[in-house]
């Protein structure tokens, strides 16, 4: 995968490109919207990370270029602003997800990673499956190994999140945005109760385990070790 | 102060200049209304002045006629003997008097002027001022000159004593009112003088000092008042940062300080890369939570400053509500606790979600923390409850959160609200001492307002927020 960090703050700009390139990703830097968005028009990247504040040109207007040029690369916003409405400017703009300064990098590689799987054309899936696990999105049915598992509807979502992100990681953050719709901090661990409540029904009579709790991080459904 | 100084502060006063204006405006109107006055009653004197001569003239005149030279003169004596104030001189063609009071002809008269204004002293006592007279000659014909006048002198006297009463009256009128001016700026200069060196000491630090109400009731008292409305309100403020601050050193000290503690002593662990990959694990656990209070302050104090920014819309509360219910029910089953809920059907409201969903996340999440001590001591056939009630009123919809936990005393209720308090004095309990401001500050946004009660036992928290009507 290839990021582009439109960043101005070096030391930032650095970290983020030397953690992506640990992750397994190429990572270019631009200082300032000007460049970033010459950049970005390019069309080369699978995501770009755009910081709210930069020089010469603002994070939010350099998106409305490109989207007004026709790029439809998906954008993750960084920014120092956090609140609701902050992320409603954001989002309108034309940016696909947004970040508040300080973030945990966990979230912000979990988060790339889920917008560069989203750009790649979604051919309209009805069935996830993930090794014998296999969710229907038309009958809403649940099987593993063939014996279905009765889910309440709000567990249905969280397995449907998962599996449609299987094999990377979704932060309790993710979860919460997309799963319950919430853009705020619920203070206790509320996520990993729901979650563990799920993997009762999914894993427990089975021998391999799917549902993984990445540490530091979130969950990942996925076929093999966590 | 010298008084010079003092002049210039007055006269330099609003007061002072509107009281000169009105001053100056006054005697203008006064002057040409006295002007006018003096003006029209000498012409109304003047004229009956003259129309008696002229009858006079006409009566004599037709004496002569009648009566010939020796009628005449004897009606000029006789006329002349009479007093009053009538003057005569009648004399014959070479200039000879025959008759009349006045002892000779006034030069003013003499080259057969039509009338006019002379002096004259026949008979006055030796010594006396000249008296002012206005006289017409009479036309007789060639063989007799006749002199009709009277005297004015007592009339011009009059006229004249009149203009320097009006003129006086205007001369003691400007003085008064100049006066009044300078009292009135005077007293106005001291109340606001008053005013200005009470401020000036609060600037200096000393929020506890009024401004003094006279008690008149005037435009500066209600200035006053709203200064010590407006002083009050800075206090309160000032008094409630200085709290903040007291408690921001506390609860965001800590955590750096554990934080700097666990870099520390990862540092000087010997067992090396071990202990320094614990220690900085350790360190990040600080710093989110160091961020996590941080964001919750900045959002108390972004939503006590602000307004309802975009992003409202119109949604059914009980709904969110039952979805953060369900949201927290597997906790708080994890916990011993039962959700008991009894949401109204249908409740819409209009606002923020988001921040709605916090504030009722927040309520529920200190229900649970609070209730989980009660949730030990009771048994699992009969778990501790935790009721959620979202209740519709005909103009706002409440939503109640009890818990059966410690409770709070009423004295302790209004102070919870405010940022960073927390009861228990070790500020050991995970939280960030910010939930409940920050539902109060949600409420007050929306029009609402937070209630704390007795649930006895245990708190019973209730938010309530203006209804929205179907059709509004």
């Amino acid at each position: 995968m290839r990021v582009l960090v439109v960043e101005d703050d070096r030391e930032t700009a650095n970290f983020l490109q030397k953690a992506l390139k640990e992750s397994g990703h190429a990572a270019d830097l631009a200082e300032d919207g000007e460049a970033g968005l010459a950049l970005a028009e390019e069309g080369v990247h699978d995501v770009l990370i755009v910081d709210r504040m930069l020089p010469r040109l603002d994070g939010l207007s350099m998106i409305k270029e490109l989207r007004g040029r026709g790029v439809r690369t998906p954008v993750l916003i960084l920014s120092a602003l956090g609140e609701v409405d902050d992320r409603v400017k954001g989002l309108r703009a034309g940016g696909d997800d947004y970040l508040t300064k300080p973030y945990a990098y966990s979230e912000l590689l979990a988060r790339v990673e889920s917008l560069a799987r989203r750009a790649v054309p979604e051919e309209q899936e009805t069935r996830y499956v993930v090794d014998g696990l296999v969710l229907d999105r038309l009958s809403h049915r649940v099987t593993r190994d063939g014996e279905q598992i009765q889910l309440q509807p709000r567990e249905y979502r969280l397995l449907e999140y998962l599996m449609k992100n299987a094999g990377q990681v979704v932060t309790r953050t993710m979860l919460l945005e997309h799963v319950w719709d919430y853009h705020f901090d619920p203070q206790t661990n509320v996520i990993d109760v729901h979650v563990s409540r799920l993997r009762a029904k999914i894993d427990k009579n089975f021998d391999k385990p799917l549902l993984h709790t990445v540490r530091g991080a979130g969950y990942t459904i996925r076929d093999g070790p966590g | 102060m010298v008084p010079a100084n003092r002049l210039r502060r007055v006269v330099s006063t609003t007061a002072f200049r509107a009281a000169a204006v009105a001053v100056a405006v006054y005697l203008v109107c006064a002057g040409v209304v006295v002007g006018l006055l003096l003006w029209q009653t000498n012409r109304v004197l003047t004229d009956q002045v003259l129309g008696t001569l002229g009858a006079e003239a006409d009566l004599l005149r037709a004496e002569a006629q009648t009566g010939g030279r020796s009628a005449l003169v004897r009606a000029v004596e006789a006329r002349s003997r009479a007093g009053g104030p009538g003057l005569y001189y009648l004399a014959d063609s070479v200039g000879v008097k025959l008759a009349g009071n006045l002892s000779r002809m006034p030069s003013e008269l003499a080259s057969g002027a039509t009338g006019g204004v002379f002096r004259y002293t026949a008979g006055q006592p030796a010594g006396a001022e000249p008296r002012l007279a206005v006289a017409i000659p009479v036309d007789l014909g060639a063989d007799m000159r006749l002199i009709v006048g009277r005297d004015v002198d007592d009339q011009r006297r009059f006229a004249g004593e009149m203009g320097t009463v009006y003129l006086l009256g205007l001369v003691f009128l400007s003085l008064t009112g100049l006066l009044a001016g300078w009292v009135i700026s005077r007293v106005v200069l001291k109340r606001i003088e008053t005013i200005n060196l009470t401020t000036r000491s609060i600037m200096q630090g000393d929020l506890s000092q009024r401004i003094a109400i006279t008690g008149v009731g005037d435009e500066l008292d209600g200035l006053a008042a709203n200064l010590n409305a407006m002083l009050d309100r800075i206090e309160a403020l000032m008094s409630g940062l200085r709290e903040v601050s007291d408690n921001i050193a506390h609860d965001l000290k800590t955590p750096l300080t554990r934080l700097r503690n666990a870099a520390e002593a990862a540092l000087m662990d010997p067992r090396g890369a071990q202990a320094c990959r614990e220690g900085l694990e350790h360190t990040i656990e600080n710093a989110d939570g160091l961020i996590k209070t941080f964001n919750a302050l900045l959002l108390v104090a972004r939503l006590e400053a602000g307004v309802l920014e975009e992003n409202t819309e119109t949604f059914d509360v009980a709904r969110l509500v039952r979805d953060v219910a369900e949201l927290y029910e597997p906790v708080a089953e994890e916990r011993g606790l039962e959700l008991d809920l009894d949401v109204a059907p249908d409740a819409q409201v209009t606002g923020n979600r988001q921040l709605i969903g916090q504030a009722v996340a927040n309520l529920i999440d200190n229900a649970i923390k609070y209730s989980a001590k009660a949730a030990e001591k009771a048994t699992a056939s009969a778990p501790t409850r935790i009721g959620i009630g979202v209740g519709l009123h005909p103009d706002e919809i409440e939503i109640a959160v009890s818990d059966r936990g410690p409770g709070v005393a009423a004295e302790d209720r209004e102070r919870v609200l405010k940022r960073f308090v927390r009861l228990e004095k070790s500020r050991t309990e995970p939280g960030t001492g910010l939930g409940l401001s920050l539902v109060q500050a949600v409420a007050r946004l929306h029009g609402g307002k937070v209630r704390l009660e007795d649930n006895a036992p245990g708190l019973r928290v209730v938010l309530t927020l203006p209804r929205r009507m179907a059709d509004a």
